[in-house]
């Protein structure tokens, strides 16, 4: 195979893989905090992209001050999410907890299109399609601020981390009984993790919605977003960024290789397989932490 | 009232570990049964046919997810790809020219032997893991389907299901197709019933309650992972089967995608896990409640002279199926069946509630 076209391949993969990052933070973010795997991340990350339409199209704001709005509507909404719902239900054994994620995600999904309807909308971000040449690779351009959004949200997470109140955060990831024991409020704590997690899912909606088109299909980035949250650990950020990154590329280079063979379509295989393996092999991921569990 | 427990009296053990133990409760299951015979002649063919024999279908596919997810406690996202397999294979037995009773067990065989697959995935992961390991065997098991059109029938990805023919005799008609629905689903009911107090489903809930502990008591739990997942999924594989061959008449597809799962498993949830009755008001619920509300819907707005447009209205019984979820996860985690149990206990000791405090 021409090393070019591998290149290209992989660098691709890798931005693509940025992208689904970017979806996995926000898995990420709620399950350090809460332990609480958000299957409704994939319904916050489309209604996110809708209310920015909204906000764009119907009242007829531009995109930079949408975006911003959106931001502040999504965090109510996700702070909103913990204190009706998953509130109610801590300490409940985990399957109760994925079914209500479960329901939020169909709840939301469906008022979502009852409200704007399923048919396709562009985003219209104004990023050029002009191909972009580094060397000979040829790169798309939008998947590039994609990438760039996704290690700014790293970033400012790792800033935000050292804050005193990101340090709070990582005391309730660490221990919520001890954490509550020194007064920081645990609840509050949780129900900003929800916030934010729907912030990173506005900016997923808006990136996703750019390159695919704002509809249904947006929610179904779920199973990609969990292979690459379960792949870096569930519970760090760093390991979403590189796990995203090792999933993009094998995804692409690998689905180049199957599809031939297959007869097309091989990606969704090419997850499900790595999300199968990850948890065969090393269910505590990459960076995650091993916990031992006792009788 | 009528639900007394003053008067019963157990004097030995057969009588202790009977199935209803108060009279009221075998008296109201006998009752349901007697409605559920007489429903072909008492209600229109098309409310038997539309609403009734999915339903029952259904309660029975549930009640074999309830077997692995509410006693064996092992969680299950992917039972719908289990169904399919199931069906397939008894659909394409039963095309060969198999009888219909060989080509259900066949289904059911085959159904059980995939099934175990993802039991071998119980043996290294549990709960969140277990959930996300079956989801992606369901990715899988949905992409073989769709990308092979030997096992989906072809370029239209659907298969004509033969006549269901059992006992020699075809049934074509709508009451013959409605009594081999409430014939399974009996079995099923009569099965998990009895599984209660047997050894095997003892051993079960150990496993659901602690593997090592269950491990420490000498029940050897990853056996009993195997046989769970191999039971339902044998339950799991019929009770597609027989939803094809009496409601769908054609396989696709996409009757047995994720979201199916997903609907699968909020039944058992919603309906109570470990609870039977709770199956059947669990399926009702999520069956048969998004298209009511929906026609609710459409009647108000003619009646008020709303428009609403077709798009909104084909996206409301969704809406309505997730809120449904969260609504009844908020008011009782432990789902419709425990609902059931307050009402009961309640009317146990009514009107001498007092007694009870």
């Amino acid at each position: 195979m021409d090393p070019v076209f591998l290149a290209e391949l992989a660098i691709n993969g890798a931005l693509t893989g940025l992208l689904y990052s970017l979806f996995a933070i926000g898995l990420v973010l709620i399950y350090k905090a809460s332990s609480v795997p958000n299957l409704a991340q994939g319904g916050l990350t489309m209604v996110g992209a809708y209310v920015v339409l909204a906000l764009a199209r119907d009242v007829g704001m531009p995109l930079w001050l949408a975006i911003p709005i959106a931001v502040a509507i999504m965090f109510g909404l996700g702070f909103g999410i913990e204190r009706v719902a998953l509130r109610r239900l801590a300490g409940r054994p985990v399957v109760m907890i994925l079914m209500i994620t479960l329901g939020l995600d169909i709840f939301l999904r469906g008022t979502t299109l009852a409200v704007w309807g399923g048919t396709s909308r562009s985003m219209e971000l104004g990023v050029s399609y002009e191909p972009l040449f580094l060397g000979d690779i040829l790169v798309s351009r939008i998947h590039l601020v994609g990438a760039f959004v996704a290690v700014m949200f790293f970033a400012a997470f790792l800033l935000f981390f050292r804050t005193r109140l990101g340090i709070k955060l990582r005391a309730i990831a660490d221990d919520y009984m001890a954490s509550w024991s020194v007064g920081i409020s645990v609840e509050r704590g949780i129900g900003l993790s929800w916030g934010l997690a729907s912030v990173v899912a506005v900016s997923a909606g808006v990136i996703w919605g750019e390159i695919q088109g704002v509809d249904q299909a947006l929610s179904l980035l779920l199973l990609k977003g969990l292979t690459v949250a379960v792949l870096g650990g569930l519970d760090s950020i760093l390991g979403a960024i590189v796990a995203g990154i090792i999933l993009g590329v094998v995804e692409n280079v690998g689905a180049d290789f199957l599809d031939p063979l297959v007869g097309g379509g091989s990606r969704e295989l090419i997850v499900a397989a790595v999300l199968i393996l990850t948890i065969m092999i090393r269910p505590h991921g990459l960076f995650g932490r091993h916990d031992i569990e006792r009788v | 009232m009528f639900y007394r427990l003053s008067g019963v009296y157990h004097t030995n053990y057969i009588s202790d570990s009977r199935i209803y133990k108060v009279p009221a409760d075998r008296n109201l299951a006998l009752a349901l049964l007697v409605l559920g015979v007489a429903a072909p002649f008492i209600a229109p063919s098309l409310y038997v046919n539309s609403y009734m024999l999915p339903w029952l279908i259904w309660t029975s596919a549930a009640l074999g997810l309830n077997l692995v997810t509410g006693w064996a406690g092992q969680l299950h996202l992917g039972y719908a790809a289990v169904m399919a397999v199931g069906a397939y294979s008894a659909i394409h037995a039963a095309r060969f020219g198999v009888p219909w009773e060989f080509a259900l067990i066949i289904g059911g065989l085959s159904a059980s032997v995939i099934g175990s697959l993802f039991a071998f995935a119980a043996l290294r992961a549990k709960g969140l893991y277990l959930a996300l390991t079956t989801l992606a065997m369901q990715f899988i098991m949905d992409w073989v389907l769709t990308h092979s059109p030997a096992i989906s029938g072809g370029s239209h990805a659907s298969l004509q299901a033969p006549t269901l023919k059992l006992l020699g005799q075809e049934i074509t008609s709508d009451t013959g197709l409605y009594y081999v629905a409430l014939a399974w689903c009996l079995l099923v009911t009569i099965f998990m019933l009895n599984l209660k107090r047997t050894g095997l489903g003892r051993a079960l809930v150990a496993v659901r309650e602690k593997d090592y502990a269950a491990a420490i008591l000498g029940v050897h739990s990853f056996y009993y992972k195997i046989v769970a997942f191999a039971m339902s999924s044998f339950i799991g594989g019929v009770s597609g089967a027989l939803l094809v061959a009496t409601f769908f008449f054609l396989a696709a597809p996409e009757q047995f995608s994720v979201a199916v799962s997903i609907q699968a498993l909020a039944m058992v949830i919603v309906g109570g896990l470990g609870s039977i009755i709770g199956s059947y008001f669990g399926v009702a619920l999520i069956l048969l409640v998004p298209g009511l509300v929906n026609g609710v819907v459409v009647t108000a707005s003619e009646q008020l002279g709303m428009q609403i447009n077709v798009e909104t209205l084909a996206h409301i019984p969704n809406a309505v199926y997730g809120a449904l979820i969260v609504i009844i996860l908020l008011i009782e985690p432990l789902g419709l069946g425990k609902l059931y149990g307050n009402i009961r206990d309640y009317l146990m000791v009514w009107p001498f509630d007092q007694l009870r405090k």
